[in-house]
């Protein structure tokens, strides 16, 4: 598949609005994300970003009081109308601020998505569990004790597990949520590298209060201000100030959030 | 490699649903057991009584006469009040030993004991609660029964007084430890405010914990209630199972659980004193039942409380 | 300033007074005990041989071992575990993965609370009615074994839930996350995380069935038998009926045979429980997370 070819849309959001109880996180967002791009979202907390995540890949099932109306799509169809929410959600990979290793060895953390999806020939687990970790930057701090739990690792280490783990997935679309926030910032610039890289096969959303990492790494960027979705532009465009709304130029030059 | 995604392996994540539905649906089924038993409990009781309850049973008779002579050739009664009389001196003499214990018991071990000595003491409990009752039956039959008679100069030791202590002690453990529970479910920051206003320990204990921990507590003695009530072999063993209605603690008693542990095995399927004794096991169930129930509600009046 | 003295001495009088009165009780509670079991032991001790666990009752059981009430209880305990353990694990994974908030689960709950407290000789006659006669499996192993599953249940169900719930949810949402199903989550995160749990539960479950007598005496267990149980639907001797027969029902027991057949039961529940409890500490010591 050739990156020059016409980008197709991956992702599409109609007018979704998502409420925990009577509060309103995040209200009447429509926008596509494209297929090959990296997609940034900026804004400061509590913008409704984490929860514009969580609809992405239906995990509002998993917290009662979230609710979520409106449409998206996901590689062409509704998100709802997959009868098989864990086969939607193998194609999605997620990574959260707050890292979980499973409490398992390093290894079967890694292994676990792909014997999940059948694999069970230990040459292949090997070799997707060294490119994981490879790609994660955590292969050369760990490859001498893959039999150790994950869940005792640091919490820096914990998050490149949780990415190896969401790349192990092989996913469609790849949702960081501020990967970088237990990460030392050397290991997030061989992460960000990474992910450059990594456009050439998977969607990447990247959620960040980093406005700068948005800027080195995001192809399109939209930006959420207290569960209003203001705008999305070309990153450039955003950082070069031909932007629509003053407060994403506010907020972009550093003068709240 | 996205969008290329082989067809097999989308098959395989629809088996896996598959699964995940059959498993779902299996513990679901096994959930749900639980209300099946105690329906299956119930109406299996239930059935084997019913006719007799229909047909030949006098209520006058089963809760006011002491007259329990189901093997009479000539004119058998069901007269239950001894048995009951029976049941409910023993659980009374159980819980008057039993609750003031377990409660200061509870409240040393949740509020004065620390570190080992705490620890050590839970499992001592824990221990003692896991001793059979055929072992306590058999303690009252034979370390008590001489020990009473000695003691006091009766000459029978098989009484209120020797079952009612050993279900005290039956029950103590089970007590101690639900109570225990019900302490330390009162938050740390209770006690810290009443400590910060000056008050002592047994000040907090007395003003704040246990009032806190009522619930919790009352719930504690029902269940013991409920335990000595259903108890069996310890009652069939130390109360001397005689009919009787009890002027002192120092008669013997018989009691429900215990008649029909004893009579079951000598009567003949399908008839009335087969059923009678069903009967009584229809009356124990709805009353350990109506005590789990109220022990429930009470608890659950301790959540909506806070 | 005096005065504040002399009321700290008086409080610290009267908190030491309170302890003191506390402890005495909890101290009453558990030292007559100690004095019994000393006294089982004391007395019990000298019929205990290798012989006794391994020869059969003689002279109408007033003499001989306890080998074949042994062996029965071993069967009862072993055929009680294989019904109730899949359904009460199963049923406590129900409870703590997919119960949903609502009537039916308090409903559950409910029975289940009530299961553990209905007498053991109702118990006995859901047994007779149930298994020995409706589904006609007789005086036999598995009607008194399939009682006092049911008896049990609440035991492993509770320990089972439990340990399911000790397992941070943060766990399962990441493996969701991943797209596995719910029973590929509890299959790969959540049982093998709390099996040690279950484990315990397990063990506390055959403490209890041990122990049980009423259950069975009507159901399973009968008084004397010359052969061992050739298989599920034969009856049995059992330990805690046995005990009760040489107690009450058999004149001339020679004072010390019951005393021994207390110890050996009270021996087999004790180490059973303190092997629950010691497996517990160690768990404790051994955290994953």
């Amino acid at each position: 598949m050739s990156v020059d070819a016409p980008a197709r849309d991956l992702v599409r959001v109609r007018g979704l609005t998502i409420r925990y109880g009577d509060t309103a996180a995040l209200s009447d967002v429509s926008l596509s994300i494209r297929e090959h791009e990296i997609f940034g979202i900026i804004g400061p907390a509590g913008s409704g970003k984490t929860s514009f995540l969580r609809a992405l890949n239906r995990m509002d099932e998993f917290t009662p009081a979230m609710t979520v109306d409106g449409a998206v799509e996901f590689d062409g169809k509704n998100v709802r109308d997959w009868r098989n929410a864990y086969a939607l959600r193998s194609r999605i990979g997620v990574v959260f601020p707050l890292p979980v290793g499973l409490p398992m060895t390093i290894y079967d953390n890694v292994a676990l998505s792909p014997r999940l999806r059948g694999i069970r020939r230990r040459s292949e687990l090997d070799e997707i569990v060294e490119r994981c970790l490879t790609r994660a930057a955590l292969w050369d701090e760990v490859k001498d004790r893959l039999d150790s739990l994950g869940s005792l690792l640091s919490g820096g280490q914990q998050q490149r597990l949780t990415i190896a783990r969401a790349l192990s997935q092989e996913p469609q679309l790849l949702l960081l949520d501020e990967f970088s926030i237990a990460v030392d910032p050397v290991t997030t610039m061989r992460i960000e590298d990474v992910l450059k890289e990594l456009k050439q096969e998977v969607t990447i959303v990247l959620v960040t209060n980093l406005v700068q990492q948005a800027r080195r790494l995001a192809d399109r960027t939209a930006f959420f201000l207290m569960g209003e979705f203001v705008e999305l532009a070309e990153t450039e465009q955003l950082f070069t100030g031909e932007v629509a709304d003053p407060r994403t130029r506010d907020y972009v030059e550093g003068r709240f959030g | 490699m996205p969008g290329s995604r082989p067809h097999a392996e989308i098959d395989r994540r629809n088996a896996d649903w598959y699964v995940d539905k059959l498993v779902q649906v299996t513990v679901f089924v096994s959930g749900v057991s639980a209300i099946l038993f105690i329906i299956g409990i119930f109406v299996f009781v239930t059935i084997e009584g019913v006719g007799f309850i229909a047909n030949t049973l006098d209520f006058g008779e089963f809760f006011g006469s002491p007259a329990w002579r189901p093997t009479s050739e000539t004119k058998p009664t069901y007269g239950a009040l001894a048995l009951i009389v029976g049941t409910a001196s023993v659980t009374g003499l159980a819980m008057l030993v039993a609750v003031p214990f377990s409660l200061g018991a509870a409240i040393f071990i949740g509020e004065f004991a620390t570190g080992k000595v705490r620890e050590t003491l839970k499992v001592l409990v824990e221990l003692l609660a896991a001793i059979p009752s055929v072992v306590w039956g058999f303690i009252g039959l034979s370390i008590m029964n001489p020990l009473i008679i000695d003691v006091f100069n009766v000459p029978v030791g098989l009484s209120i007084l020797n079952s009612g202590i050993i279900l005290g002690l039956m029950a103590a453990p089970i007590m101690t430890t639900i109570a225990e529970d019900a302490l330390k479910a009162v938050p740390d920051t209770y006690r810290e405010a009443a400590e910060a206003m000056g008050a002592t320990r047994w000040q907090v204990i007395f003003r704040v914990v246990l009032p806190a921990a009522k619930n919790g507590l009352v719930a504690a003695v029902l269940l013991g209630v409920g335990r000595g009530f259903g108890e069996t072999m310890a009652v069939l063993m130390a109360s001397g199972h005689s009919v009787n209605l009890p002027t002192s603690v120092f008669d013997s008693v018989r009691a429900l659980t215990a008649t029909i542990a004893a009579e079951l095995g000598e009567t003949a399927q399908g008839s009335d004193h087969y059923a009678a004794l069903f009967t009584l096991g229809i009356f124990l169930f709805a009353i350990t039942f109506l005590i789990n129930l109220a022990a429930d509600v009470v608890v659950r009046g301790i959540r909506k409380g806070k | 300033m005096f005065e504040a003295t002399e009321l700290n001495d008086r409080n610290r009088r009267a908190e030491r007074l309170w302890r003191w009165l506390f402890g005495m009780m909890t101290g009453l509670l558990i030292v007559p005990v100690v004095l019994i079991l000393g006294v089982l032991i004391v007395k019990g001790g000298p019929a205990l041989s290798i012989d006794f666990l391994f020869t059969e009752p003689t002279d109408g059981m007033r003499a001989g071992g306890v080998f074949p009430a042994l062996i029965g209880t071993i069967w009862l305990v072993a055929v009680a575990l294989l019904v109730s353990v899949p359904i009460g694990v199963a049923a406590a994974v129900y409870l703590s993965e997919y119960a949903p908030d609502n009537w039916l689960t308090r409903l559950i709950n409910l029975c289940i609370i009530n299961l553990a407290g209905v007498p053991s000789i109702v118990h006995a006659l859901f047994g007779v009615g149930a298994f020995v006669l409706f589904f006609k499996f007789g005086i036999s192993i598995l009607a008194a074994s399939c009682t006092l599953a049911v008896l049990t249940l609440p035991v492993v169900i509770v320990a089972t839930r439990e340990s399911l719930q000790a397992v941070p949810q943060a766990f399962r949402e990441a493996c969701w996350n991943m797209g596995a199903t719910r029973w590929q989550t509890i299959r790969r995160v959540v049982l093998p995380n709390s099996i040690s749990g279950i484990l315990t539960g397990v063990i506390l479950e055959v403490s209890r069935t041990t122990g049980e007598t009423a259950p069975i005496m009507f159901t399973g267990a009968v008084f004397l038998l010359p052969f061992l149980p050739q298989s599920v639907f034969d009856p049995t001797m059992a330990m805690s009926l046995h005990l009760f027969v040489v107690s009450t029902q058999v004149p001339g027991v020679p004072d010390e045979l019951p005393y021994g057949v207390a110890l050996v039961l009270i021996g087999m529940v004790l180490c059973m429980n303190a092997l629950s409890i010691a497996f517990r500490v160690y768990l404790r010591g051994k955290k994953k997370w």
